[in-house]
């Protein structure tokens, strides 16, 4: 009977989401402006959210992708919420089980294969994850997937010293002088440029590394935190073998 | 309807199956994977769709990261659901 109901109304809920998304995903013509009105900028009213993000963002932040100008100039603040978010996570994880070890029985000694292949690529995952948050302006990507790269690195690591964790206080101090140095900047911006996040930094020439001036910085500190994050997060959750 | 979002449409019918049967078992190990592939697939979506960013983050993240906690806790619990 429940199992009945509960079909049902996955059933339903699904032809309703699908309802609205036939009934919406009908051509928008941006460029008479949607639906999304700015309240904020009356002169340009008839002018769409979107498409002012498209026209604008080389101007105001100098960043060459359009979605890293939106998560860290415009939308800068909720960026720190969530990488807040994050660290609440993280911490509340550490407090529930950092005190309880976890007690292996017999340590399980590593796949050859695992431990010979990690040595090899292990430096390749984090220069990748580097290199996806210090070009976060430049490509696809950012702060975020970058750390979520190396972590995935300190996962293989795991994988491999079964019965070592991770340098758990290195992590953490990484982690915090990240999230300092992100708040730092974004401080500077208050005394500098009167505005929270705000940009303080000339832009420089547009498509290259060193330009649209806070972004990278704040990308670079995002990537170290949450690298060492998740890092953290994993070596907590996996536990440390004791005799 | 271009090919690459058919394809993408037939990847999003792809993520249902995993996806229920990640509910429906007991051995939570099996439903861990079958979540990793539903992501993974998932990612591929995003990609499709033109949002490489959320991609990036959806593999790392999802496939990657989210699987391995998961089969750690279950390390550290119960194998089979009650």
């Amino acid at each position: 009977m429940r199992k009945a109901i509960a079909i049902i109304i996955s059933v339903a809920v699904f032809v309703i989401l699908a309802y609205f998304f036939v009934t919406s995903s009908a051509p928008i013509n941006y460029t008479t402006g949607g639906d999304y009105v700015n309240p904020i900028n009356d002169h340009q009213a008839n002018q769409s959210v979107p498409q002012q993000y498209l026209n604008d963002s080389r101007k105001d932040t100098g960043s060459q992708n359009v979605v890293t100008a939106i998560v860290v100039e415009y939308r800068g603040f909720d960026t720190l919420g969530e990488v807040t978010v994050l660290f609440t996570a993280a911490t509340g994880l550490a407090i529930l089980l950092g005190e309880y070890k976890r007690r292996i029985e017999k340590a399980v000694e590593p796949n050859f294969v695992t431990q010979v292949a990690t040595v090899i690529i292990l430096p390749f995952i984090v220069i990748v994850g580097a290199y996806i948050f210090i070009h976060g302006h430049l490509t696809p990507g950012g702060g975020f997937p970058g750390g979520a790269i190396i972590a995935s690195g300190f996962l293989l690591l795991l994988l491999v010293e079964t019965n070592r964790g991770l340098p758990e206080k290195k992590l953490s101090i990484t982690e915090s002088l990240a999230g300092m140095s992100y708040a730092l900047i974004g401080l500077l911006g208050l005394v500098l440029a009167n505005e929270f996040l705000e940009n303080y930094l000339p832009t420089g020439i547009f498509g290259t590394v060193f330009s649209a001036g806070i972004i990278p910085l704040i990308y670079i500190a995002i990537g170290f935190k949450v690298g060492s994050e998740l890092g953290g997060i994993l070596h907590n959750i996996k536990g440390v073998h004791e005799e | 309807m271009s090919v690459f979002l058919i394809i993408a449409w037939i990847l999003a019918a792809l993520i249902i199956p995993p996806a229920i049967y990640a509910v429906e078992t007991k051995d939570l190990l099996s439903a861990a994977i079958a979540v990793g592939f539903a992501d993974l697939v998932a990612a591929i979506v995003f990609l499709l769709l033109q949002a490489p960013d959320v991609a990036i983050t959806q593999a790392a993240i999802g496939a990657g990261i989210t699987l391995a906690i998961f089969v750690y806790a279950i390390q550290r619990t119960e194998r089979w659901e009650k």
